[in-house]
């Protein structure tokens, strides 16, 4: 289903278990929660005995254990499907535009018709147990007039069978535009059970919440469009319609309490399974996992912390280990004395060295990209008018994550105005653009999707803001599926379109000439009501993109800052002071970046709160996290050696910011 | 074990008040003289209760002031429910017979009288839920007659000479140091404040504990407005989490924790019949970006007090019943403490985070737990000091002190022990008194006697607080119910302080120990 075959030893031993746990649990889970099911779906307030027995009864049957097993292997095979979709850095779209071409990507087709697929099955995995009227696809029925026995086909369980599918379907779009795969790390520690413990409630009520929901849109849509379906299905499968009942479609059909009921029921038990999947896959991959600091043998370099702070390749692995780096620097005295030491023999401090590197490189490649997106946003919180051909309707993502040349849908757009060539190829940001260029002229050796957990996010520099309405990121994703992902299902991925490397290579007449007439579409459509909604920013859209993995930042920010405090009275041998004014002045290089940054329009608009979903919607918020997360580090510092820090040597602006922090005047 | 008899006794006369602490005794004065002992003298405050006009709150309801006014039944079910919740709803259906139906009207009064029958019996559990949200704040507040105080609470900024004072009339006043300018904050949700507290590693952020939510004040130090506007207010609120009693930042400032008496998270139906299980949910947020993560145990029925231990590694919650909970801020495992004899009124860690100091409700005792990281927990709570009442005898009359603990406060550098000690309302010569004892942790851990803190006449002290940088020795900020707020010094050389010269005990002595600290780590060559 996805590769696990992947060379990085942490996905390999560490995450593929992880996951594998994770999954069994759910699989574990599965049969209580069916017979919860079972018990509610057959609940009857007259018959409170025949209830119970009944439904004993049937939680032995054969049939019922046949589906039982069938649903364990759809959570089995769907949670498998989804690992590949799991990212820990969201994709946000910065247009409406963007976000529809998410949706129709190949990619996530294939997840929504995965989910359909599976929302059936389990449906009728339902029906199955549910018995009664629900039980099969086809029904005797009597002809009124000549008498005779036909097969007709049951319509209910046709319902069901339909609702289940368009469960699948919602939960799959709703999936991207609540991006329910981004997986967020908690604020706090706590044991998995514990985690586990305080989530069922709000999973149990986003599920029966979102069912409830789904039953409303199903019910509409099967109201204004079920006889086509229905149809169909009689005419494919030569079942008769019966006559005698009335059909669900029609006013009457849908007044059925018990139907309703069933149906939210079995909604919640089909949302509340892959709920639980996401949720127990989301605790168990975000656990702290401890890296060593050093290790003795020569074979373990590689998995010791310094070493898998500058790995690019598994996001998780990255992620995880500054995640590590912040617990150590603020909970363990003896890891903190295995950073600060000397190695063994030359006397280098090779463990501090290559964590402050790190560190330092996340915190300037953050304030290299607000900078340039600064500079490319006029004070209007538009794009600037263009020196160049961006729209104003663009926004700057980073492009460090995205590719250009994923989708025919993205090429096709490509070429709608606006597009990205422009600014690429005479952008003002040229020089900055320029990194781009091998990104573009070799489509075929850069994988095709960006894979899970494999990011070009440290990798490369920020390469400017280059511009595109409809370039959603491409997040990086968990596991990589680069070749693989072709064998396994995932659609692939068209090839580059011919005429963009030429047209960044050389900007001939030619180019010009379409240069111009692409101007003159672009002012025609920017007219158009349609266009202007669809490819309309959307407002703190491109300020949440730019902080978008800003969890590592403020994991790098606290690290640091912790373990800076700390070395005022455990490092022995001052391998922190040596590079305290680099730190020092890269935070407040940071700290002056993000403070224009949040000067402009929506940057500091707070989001609205989603009521009830499994979305997590952190990332709306990372930005302010940041902001205090890099103040309080600030501080962590400045109180730490107050006085001292006169004589550290920054720049002068730079000094006159830090006496501000000195007098807590910030 | 040190008991109250052992004391000094308090001045004789009435007029004097405790001026500092030098030379190992406090001096006695009258109030005019306290002044021109430190640096920067905190300013004496004075807010006269009558001049402070409180909030006239609307306790249950307006509605009788208004008209009758006939909604339709559908309007009127979702005001109910919006008011008042299921029960609102359900007695708004009952009491509307001539509108619904019949078997609506009769399973809408079963079902209220089966929810009342179940709230009474939760509230026998658990009394305090049958008070209002004020009388429940002045019940577990640390804060002695919370509700008739013109201090509501007080919080000194933990790095810099700056605090701020909420005042009877739901404003908050911040003075500082380094201007003149006292900004007012004021915002329209921020109604009996029962606590605040600076955020530590920032300069302006000032979480306040308010009746229905929290709110998180952002005020720029360096702006000259003294009105800072709403907007500069965040609000954090959690359906259910009212009110907020108790609010703590972790000493990293990364987080905040609040808690309730009367949180309901896990039903959230919005009932005033309280449905809930006894639990007590701890909220623990990222403030920046409006992250709540509820920490959930069942037993104790909320929880009223939150303190986290000044190395951030514990975090004590107490709870109204006779049970509190030591929580370990790492993977945020509890241990429970329950308590004999009543509810754990207060408790306060010492600067390493390995003591806690108690008081149980009905006791007149203060308890010790020891905490080390390698022997697992304490077993058992020691008694390190009895504050059974005490007589002393002077010109006046006799002086009676001791009794139960409103609250205990221990300063920073570990060496003082202020104890609020409530006194007896009745009695006209046994009033509220601080008892301020000595610590001393080695060789074995113990109070020592130090002295009474003793207002004007005829002023009891409400709350009272530690400065947390005083430079030489520490500083007690005591708010007193004729609304003064005074700052009593107590100069002393710590333990742990590196000092060269004896132990000068007035700040015109230590000149020497400035230089000594003003002394820089790296010299021009290193950089």
């Amino acid at each position: 289903m996805f590769s696990f075959n992947q060379s990085c030893w942490f996905i390999r031993k560490v995450v593929r278990w992880r996951a594998v746990a994770s999954i069994g649990w759910s699989v574990v889970l599965l049969p209580p929660i069916t017979s919860l099911l079972v018990l509610f779906i057959r609940f009857s307030v007259f018959h409170p005995t025949h209830w119970l027995s009944g439904c004993l009864g049937l939680l032995t049957e054969a049939s019922t254990l046949f589906s039982m097993f069938l649903l364990c292997a759809a959570v089995i095979l769907l949670a498998f499907f989804n690992l590949q979709y799991y990212t820990v850095v969201p994709s946000i779209p910065c247009s409406r535009v963007a976000l529809l071409a998410e949706v129709l990507h190949p990619r996530q087709c294939v997840h929504s018709l995965v989910h359909c697929a599976v929302g059936m099955l389990v449906m009728w995995c339902v029906c199955v147990m549910a018995g009664g009227r629900y039980h099969a696809l086809h029904s005797p029925c009597t002809h009124g007039d000549s008498g005779s026995v036909d097969v007709c086909l049951n319509e209910y369980h046709m319902f069901m069978l339909l609702a289940g599918a368009f469960m699948g379907y919602s939960h799959s779009l709703m999936g991207v535009v609540q991006n329910v795969h981004y997986v967020s790390f908690h604020i706090i520690q706590q044991y998995k059970y514990m985690r586990f413990k305080g989530s069922v409630w709000w999973l149990l009520k986003c599920s029966a919440v979102q069912s409830l929901y789904s039953v409303r849109n199903y019910a509409i849509l099967y109201f204004l469009f079920g006889h086509i379906p229905r149809t169909w299905i009689s005419n494919t499968l030569n079942l008769h319609i019966d006559s005698s009942v009335r059909s669900l479609d029609s006013f009457g059909g849908l007044c059925d309490v018990s139907l309703f009921y069933q149906l939210w029921i079995s909604g919640t038990f089909l949302l509340l399974t892959w709920y639980l999947t996401v949720l127990l896959f989301r605790i168990y991959v975000t656990e702290p996992y401890r890296f060593p600091v050093q290790s003795s043998f020569a074979e373990d370099a590689e998995e010791c912390l310094p070493k898998v702070l500058t790995e690019k390749n598994a996001l998780v692995m990255k992620f995880l280990a500054l995640q590590d780096l912040a617990l150590l620097s603020q909970h363990s005295p003896s890891r903190r004395q295995e950073v600060f030491s000397l190695s063994q023999p030359g006397g280098h401090p090779h463990n501090w060295n290559a964590i402050n590197k790190e560190c330092l490189s996340l915190l300037s490649e953050l304030t290299q990209r607000l900078i340039a997106h600064h500079d490319a946003v006029a004070s209007n919180g538009r794009a600037k008018p263009p020196s160049d051909s961006r729209s104003s309707s663009s926004c700057s993502v980073t492009s460090g994550t995205e590719d250009l040349s994923q989708s025919p849908f993205h090429s096709a757009l490509s070429r709608t105005p606006g597009s990205v060539f422009g600014s690429a190829v005479s952008g003002v940001n040229l020089p900055l653009t320029a990194p781009f260029t091998p990104d573009l002229t070799s489509p075929f050796s850069s994988p095709a999707f960006r894979p899970l957990f494999s990011s070009q996010l440290a990798q490369k520099p920020w390469l400017g803001s280059v511009q595109s309405p409809h370039v959603t990121r491409r997040n990086p994703k968990l596991w990589s599926t680069s070749t693989d992902s072709q064998t396994n299902g995932s659609p692939l991925p068209s090839p580059e379109p011919a005429p963009k490397p030429a047209g960044e290579r050389k900007p001939s007449f030619l180019s010009q000439w379409l240069q111009n007439r692409k101007e003159q579409v672009k002012g025609f459509l920017a007219k158009r009501v349609l266009v202007v909604y669809l490819f309309n920013k959307l407002p703190e859209a491109s300020s949440q993109a730019l902080f978008a993995d800003s969890q590592a930042h403020i994991w790098a920010l606290e690290g640091l800052s912790h373990l800076v405090s700390a070395s005022y009275s455990e490092d022995k041998y001052g391998v922190v002071q040596t590079t305290l004014p680099s730190i020092l002045s890269s935070m407040l290089s940071l700290q002056e970046a993000v403070d224009r940054h949040f000067k402009l329009p929506h940057a500091s608009s707070k989001p609205l709160k989603t009521s009830c979903s499994l979305g997590d919607s952190t990332y709306k918020t990372l930005r302010f996290a940041l902001r205090a997360a890099l103040k309080t580090a600030i501080y962590r510092i400045t109180t730490t050696f107050r006085e001292h820090l006169h004589a550290v040597s920054v720049p002068a602006e730079q000094q006159k910011r830090l006496q501000q922090f000195l007098e807590y005047k910030e | 074990m040190c008991s109250l008899a052992f004391f000094p006794p308090p001045p004789p006369f009435s007029g004097q008040v405790t001026l500092y602490e030098a030379n190992n005794e406090l001096v006695w004065g009258n109030w005019t003289e306290c002044c021109e002992k430190q640096h920067w003298t905190p300013p004496s405050l004075h807010f006269p209760r009558e001049t402070l006009k409180p909030h006239s709150r609307p306790e249950s309801s307006s509605k009788a002031a208004f008209l009758d006014h006939r909604d339709t039944l559908w309007m009127r079910s979702a005001g109910a429910w919006h008011d008042a919740g299921l029960t609102g709803l359900l007695d708004e259906i009952t009491n509307s017979s001539e509108e619904v139906p019949k078997w609506l009207t009769l399973s809408s009064g079963c079902v209220l009288a089966l929810l009342r029958w179940m709230s009474s019996f939760h509230c026998s559990l658990f009394p305090h839920l049958t008070l209002s949200g004020e009388d429940m704040v002045a019940e577990f507040s640390q804060v002695l007659s919370w509700s008739d105080s013109a201090v509501q609470s007080f919080a000194w900024h933990p790095h810099t000479d700056k605090f701020a004072v909420a005042l009877l009339d739901d404003s908050i006043k911040i003075y500082n140091s380094r201007s003149a300018i006292t900004p007012i904050l004021k915002h329209r949700l921020q109604r009996s404040v029962s606590a605040m507290q600076w955020k530590p590693l920032c300069a302006s952020t000032l979480a306040v504990a308010c009746h229905t939510c929290l709110l998180i004040w952002h005020v720029d130090p360096n702006s000259l407005s003294t009105r800072p506007s709403s907007g500069c207010a965040q609000v954090l609120s959690h359906p259910g989490h009212s009110p907020v009693t108790s609010i703590s930042w972790s000493p990293s400032g990364s987080l905040l924790v609040s808690a309730s008496p009367v949180d309901t998270a896990m039903m959230q139906l919005q009932t005033s019949a309280q449905l809930c299980f006894a639990l007590c949910v701890i909220q623990v947020w990222n403030v920046a970006a409006e992250i709540c993560v509820p920490l959930q145990r069942v037993g104790g029925g909320g929880v009223t007090n939150l303190s986290w231990s000044p190395d951030g590694s514990r975090l004590l919650a107490a709870t109204p019943s006779a049970l509190f909970r030591v929580w370990e801020t790492k993977m945020w495992t509890c241990e429970r403490w329950p308590c004999l004899k009543g509810r754990c009124q207060s408790g306060c860690w010492s600067p390493d985070g390995s003591r806690l100091l108690f008081c149980v409700q009905g006791e007149t005792v203060i308890y010790a737990l020891t905490f080390s990281d390698v022997a697992g927990g304490p077993k058992s709570a020691a008694v390190v000091a009895n504050l059974s009442v005490t007589t002393f005898s002077g010109p006046d009359g006799d002086l009676i002190v001791g009794g139960e603990v409103q609250s205990l406060a221990w300063d920073p550098t570990g060496e003082r022990l202020a104890v609020l000690l409530k006194g007896n309302a009745e009695s006209s010569n046994h009033s509220a008194i601080i008892a301020v004892f000595k610590t001393r942790s080695s060789p074995v851990f113990e109070l020592l006697p130090c002295g009474f803190v003793k207002g004007e006449a005829g002023a009891e002290p409400r709350l009272m607080q530690f400065q947390p940088h005083f430079q030489h020795g520490a500083l007690l900020t005591v708010c007193w119910s004729n609304g003064r707020i005074s700052h009593v010094p107590f100069y002393f050389v710590g333990v742990g302080k590196p000092c060269s010269t004896g132990s000068p005990p007035l700040p015109h002595f230590t000149s020497k120990i400035e230089d000594y600290i003003t002394h820089t780590l790296y010299t021009e060559q290193m950089s």
